[in-house]
């Protein structure tokens, strides 16, 4: 009952914005959604409570879904450690956003359905997180996509805001091409989709084969990848990262939300949710953690250059979520899902500051046009330091704790892989640094560069934007050193059955027992990163000018990100539309019609036209035909009665 | 029952054709009398078909309702039934016409009351297609529901109706001309053209394959199937709202249930010979008419392209003999028939008001019309195969029955989730978002009350079966684990027999 309320609040706050939302209005819609998510979000404490803290863990079934031979899911609710977690980290920033909104979209004419929207989003969101089979997890995966499908567009008059929307639906739906086969897989070998049933059976599928397109390949690590595609189109792992940073085009709470705080770590809980199959595939744990460094470092380094503000912060989401993936590939799930519980307070404060202050610019995204109004709205600038710190990995904050074990435990993996991750860890924390107080010295310090009547109108946010705020700085402060012992520590019976770590892999173990550089290391990049910054944009402003001529091919790389939007564009976009109009034009028009029925039918036609003018009416050319296919039979059959 | 049910409903819509026929009176009078008659009739034939859902036992995998007549000679027998493989496709049907009927109300103005009664003929013929255990009534009802057809179209059509009305006629007529000579050849070797019979006659395996062949390029066609597919976008493009409605949501699925009730069951040994050639075709048409869609200008056009790439599905699906596989077919079927159904009417609410298909002319409807831009995307996701609408429930069944089998299939067949969003999304963003622009599109309606009529109990049954396809999926459990076990069987029998011919 309690989870059922969780979970269903939101959709019902959904349902009643989004269809009776002319009659309920703005005030309405605001009480109907803010409300129910609130209340789920209240509802989700005792549930951490009863789950996590005591370990009750439940599985509610609802109602069966799709039966047919052996497959079998239902409708369920599983809570687990790692569920009651999510369920935290998603209600909380959810009715956070939700009460945010209030105030930044005042304006907007459509609030009801924005409201709708969010509230749907949360409930999708809830549905993956609750999910016990694979099937109701790519229901939840699916719905959160098509929400933040509908909210990337919601300003639909923009068509760069109906480009990313079409954009991140589809570059999504990549990944979801191997999810699809990935459950298709799980089914062939393990005749169920139940994740208790599954994960039970994977011991015995060790060391087997499956044939995959042609080939014999090891059956775990199969179904593994085929999931991790899907893990990686969803959380913006690099090659599938593109639709990310355009998702700014939607509203800045859905990018507090969906495309920072909760549906890109989607993929993070999806492989901690199957660590009883990932533990057994080494292969894939390899390839997730070479995956997540160079996400970690690709991103980061494409963070440096850019001057939208959200973009920047979107590269650093990109980034983070790469260090979650490596966690997870050494094994270290704890951490992974550490990083992104604290990452979920500060990235969302750092999002809805950045919200915050493009509200104060009137709507200006370029920091090149912003600066030296940090005494103007000090309330904004004091929270983007709060989550810059927790970002950057200062001690005290949120961040170290958790971006500390994280690179630890690529340090305790003792592997080559491990160790990969970890310089490419170290070097994308002082990147982070770098970036971070970069963007707060470019948005709050030095002269400004806004036109005289912006500046006139800075303006510090309404209560209803700041006070949420302060709750999520709080999260920034304390989440790390409140939960650090919890999640993480030495004590590892806080997850339960939830995460499932193989006795030979101690990454997490060996991370404890770290040496002391390894332990100072990410601080002491991160500090460099600090002055590097402060040296370049407030020391001596004119030097990032001159750095990027001198390296100009590197700049222009980083700037235009790598150029994987232009190598998508010509591999796939025009392709496929080279490839769709010849089949259209020379397939379907010029070939089968062009031999087939017009060939034909100009026969027929003359025929026809002639007939036409005794009688008219197709009803009768028909019987006609059909005589003449009598008549051609009964001809057959005597030829081959007379044999 | 001790009353043919099945007939009644069958012959129902005849009778209120019967009813039109005699209407009199002025012009304006009989057309309104007429569309009365027609919507009452056809409302009270889905009441009639849910009694016959009601008393459909689920567990029962032969056939119910059974009735048996003496009809044109010795073993050509008036031989009705269903079991749950063809309720489903009769329920779809008597729920479209109603909802077809309504769509017509005002944007047929000529010709209503022949129009009216082409309907009517067509909803008997469409429930006896699916209600015919005889095959040569099977073939009667399989090719009168062409002629309807051929009449909306050539009359009721677009500028370039005749046209498409003669590249519909010759494909048809090829496959049907074939199919026919395979049912005389049936009936002069066995001496009966019972389907229930001949399932267990046991043909030679050279004859199957010349009969399946035969039987294929009906259904092939029907379906259609790459690359017997260019009438279907010609006949969309031109046909009436409700006709193209009829079209894809039921007369394509004629050549689906073809291949279920026929092919499959009474040759399966030929069907496994021919089944690589199934998958190539449907895997090419899957990626090949997607990839087309993607260009597309006309509405229509598209949705069409998008239907055969969905019909790849179900002949995949079909094909692959395992439980998920077929019962995922039907599934797309039914969805695709409510889906389809419903892309084709939104089409039509756009039309009735701007009298084009063309994309380019729309933009920005999200701005006068909030409740049709809803409809639509409901209808848009479905298409995709979003979980949570009943797209979702076939699609994915077809791709885990179809990786069970031959996992290249699953391959290619799940690239569609891919292919189909982006021709469905840039559909919908180029009609429904951006900027309004044009002049007479700020004027634009939103959906009045008799469209919120047609479109709700679409939008409402897509999430319903989306979230609880449940009561649909028990209809086919027990046919659909029959048809699978018998087609075993079959193929152990010739098995054997061709081993033992081997051993002697």
């Amino acid at each position: 009952m309690l989870y059922g309320l969780i979970v269903f609040l939101p959709l019902i706050g959904a349902i009643l914005a989004g269809l009776f939302g002319r009659w309920l209005g703005d005030r309405g819609s605001h009480i109907v959604t803010c409300g129910l998510v609130t209340a789920s979000a209240l509802l989700s404490v005792p549930a951490f409570w009863f789950v996590a803290i005591q370990g009750n863990t439940q599985i509610v079934e609802l109602f069966p879904w799709i039966i047919s031979g052996e497959l079998e899911a239902s409708w369920a609710l599983r809570v687990d450690q790692l569920t009651a977690v999510m369920l935290v980290v998603v209600t909380s920033v959810s009715a956070v956003v939700h009460w945010y909104s209030i105030g930044y979209m005042h304006d907007d004419p459509h609030q009801p359905r924005f409201f709708a929207y969010l509230s749907l989003f949360t409930f999708a969101m809830l549905a993956l997180v609750t999910a016990d089979n694979f099937i109701q997890m790519f229901f939840g995966w699916e719905g959160v996509g098509l929400c933040s499908y509908l909210l990337i567009g919601f300003w639909y008059h923009k068509p760069s805001a109906n480009a990313a929307a079409i954009k991140a639906f589809i570059v999504n739906r990549v990944g979801d091409f191997g999810f699809a086969l990935g459950i298709c897989a799980v089914f062939f070998v393990f005749q169920s989709v139940e994740f208790d049933a599954v994960f039970e059976a994977v011991p015995r599928f060790v060391d087997t084969e499956i044939e995959f397109l042609g080939t014999h390949l090891d059956t775990l690590t199969v179904i593994t990848i085929l999931l991790f595609i899907g893990a990686m189109g969803k959380s913006a792992q690099i090659g599938l990262h593109t639709w990310l940073p355009d998702a700014m085009e939607g509203p800045t709470p859905v990018s507090a939300l969906i495309h920072a705080a909760t549906m890109v770590t989607a993929g993070v809980f999806m492989v901690a949710r199957l660590s009883p199959m990932f533990e057994y595939a080494e292969f894939t744990l390899m390839l997730v953690t070479i995956v997540g460094a160079l996400t970690a470092i690709m991103a980061a380094t494409i963070g440096l250059v850019q001057n939208d503000i959200k973009r920047v912060i979107a590269y650093s989401t990109c980034s983070q979520l790469g260090y979650m993936f490596f966690a997870c590939g050494v094994s270290a799930y704890q951490a992974g899902v550490f990083h992104l519980f604290t990452h979920a307070f500060f990235k969302a404060l750092l999002f809805l500051g950045a919200g915050s202050v493009i509200h104060a610019f009137s709507g200006e995204q370029d920091m090149r046009r912003m600066g030296g109004v940090w005494r103007m709205i000090p309330m904004t600038y004091a929270l983007m330091w709060i989550g810059s710190l927790a970002l950057g990995g200062i001690p005290l904050f949120a961040g170290f704790y958790s971006k500390d074990i994280v690179l630890e435990a690529a340090w305790g993996a003792h592997s080559g892989v491990g160790q990969l991750a970890f310089v490419l860890g170290i070097m994308a924390a002082g990147l982070t640094a770098f970036y971070s107080w970069r963007l707060l010295f470019m948005t709050f310090h030095g002269h400004s560069r806004a036109s005289h009547e912006v500046l006139h109108h800075v303006h510090e946010s309404p209560p209803v934007m700041i006070v949420p705020l302060l709750f999520l700085a709080a999260g920034a402060v304390f989440a790390g050193m409140l939960f650090a012992p919890l999640f993480v520590g030495d004590n590892h019976g806080f997850w339960g059955d939830s995460i499932f770590v193989l006795a030979s892999h101690t990454a997490l173990e060996e991370a404890h027992h770290a040496p002391l550089w390894v332990k100072l290391l990410p601080l002491v990049v991160a500090v460099t990163g600090i002055g590097t910054a402060y040296w370049m944009y407030i020391a001596r402003p004119e030097l990032p000018a001159r750095l990027a001529e001198q390296h100009r091919e590197l700049y222009r790389f980083f700037l235009n990100k790598w150029y994987w939007d232009e190598l998508y564009d010509i591999l796939f976009v025009r392709s496929a539309r080279a490839i769709g109009t010849f089949f259209w034009k020379k397939g379907d028009e010029a070939t089968i019609d062009g031999y087939g029925p017009n060939g034909v039918a100009s026969r027929v036609l003359d025929i026809a036209r002639r007939a036409a003018r005794l009688q008219t009416g197709y009803v009768y050319h028909y019987a006609f035909v059909m005589l003449i296919g009598v008549v051609a039979f009964v001809t057959w059959y005597l030829f081959i009665v007379g044999m | 029952m001790d009353w043919p049910i099945l007939s009644t409903l069958t012959f129902l819509p005849l009778v209120g054709a019967l009813f039109i026929l005699v209407v009199r009176g002025e012009g304006d009078v009989v057309a309104r009398n007429a569309r009365n008659i027609a919507l009452w009739t056809t409302v009270i034939t889905f009441f009639l078909s849910l009694l016959l859902w009601i008393n459909f036992d689920v567990e029962e995998a032969g056939f119910q309702f059974e009735e048996r007549v003496g009809w044109i000679a010795e073993g050509i027998d008036y031989h009705m039934g269903i079991d749950g493989m063809s309720l489903p496709f009769i329920l779809l049907t008597t729920f479209l016409m109603p909802i077809c009927i309504l769509a017509s109300w005002t944007s047929i103005q000529t010709r209503v009351r022949e129009y009216m009664i082409a309907f009517l003929v067509m909803e008997t013929l469409m429930i006896g297609v699916f209600g015919a255990l005889d095959f040569v009534l099977f073939y009667l009802f399989f090719e009168g529901g062409l002629i309807p057809m051929f009449l909306l179209i050539g009359i009721w059509g677009s500028d370039n109706r005749v046209y498409a009305t003669f590249k519909f006629f010759l494909y048809t007529l090829l496959g049907s001309v074939l199919m026919l000579l395979g049912i005389l050849w049936l009936y002069f070797q066995f001496g009966t053209t019972d389907i229930p019979e001949l399932m267990r006659a046991g043909i030679d395996p050279f004859w199957q394959r010349l009969l399946w062949l035969a039987f294929f390029a009906a259904f092939a066609v029907k379906i259609p199937m790459w690359p017997v597919h260019t009438w279907l976008p010609d006949a969309h493009v031109q046909a009436p709202t409700a006709g193209s409605v009829i079209l894809a949501a039921v007369l394509l699925k004629i050549g689906g249930y073809g291949f279920l009730r026929i092919s499959i069951p009474i040759l399966p040994d030929a069907t496994v010979t021919f089944t690589p050639l199934v998958y190539a075709l449907s895997i090419i048409a899957i990626i090949y008419t997607s990839l087309v869609a993607l260009m597309q200008e006309d509405m229509k056009k598209l949705i069409a392209y998008s239907s055969i790439a969905h019909m790849g599905f179900v002949t995949i699906g079909l094909f692959t003999f395992t439980p998920a596989g077929v019962e995922g077919a039907i599934m797309v079927m039914l969805s695709h028939g409510l889906v389809s159904a419903a892309l084709f009417l939104c089409v039509g609410v756009v039309y009735d008001r701007l009298h084009t298909r063309e994309i380019a002319r729309y933009g920005g409807l999200v701005n006068r019309m909030p409740l049709y831009a809803f409809c639509f995307l409901v209808f848009t996701v479905a298409n995709v195969g979003l979980p949570g609408t009943s797209g979702f429930v076939g699609e994915f069944l077809v791709l885990v029955g179809a990786f069970q089998v031959n996992t290249w299939v699953a391959f290619f067949a799940t690239t569609s989730v891919i292919l189909s969003a982006a021709y469905a999304l840039w559909l919908y963003r180029r009609v429904v978002f951006g900027e309004l622009t044009r002049a007479d599109l700020k004027e634009i309606l939103d959906l009045n009350r008799r469209e919120v009529a047609i479109l709700a109990p679409l939008v409402a049954l897509i999430i319903l079966f989306g979230v609880w396809p449940v009561p649909l999926l028990e209809l086919f459990h027990a046919p659909v684990e029959n048809l699978i076990e018998q087609h075993e069987a079959a193929l152990a029998g010739v098995r054997n027999t061709l081993n033992f011919a081997a051993a002697r």
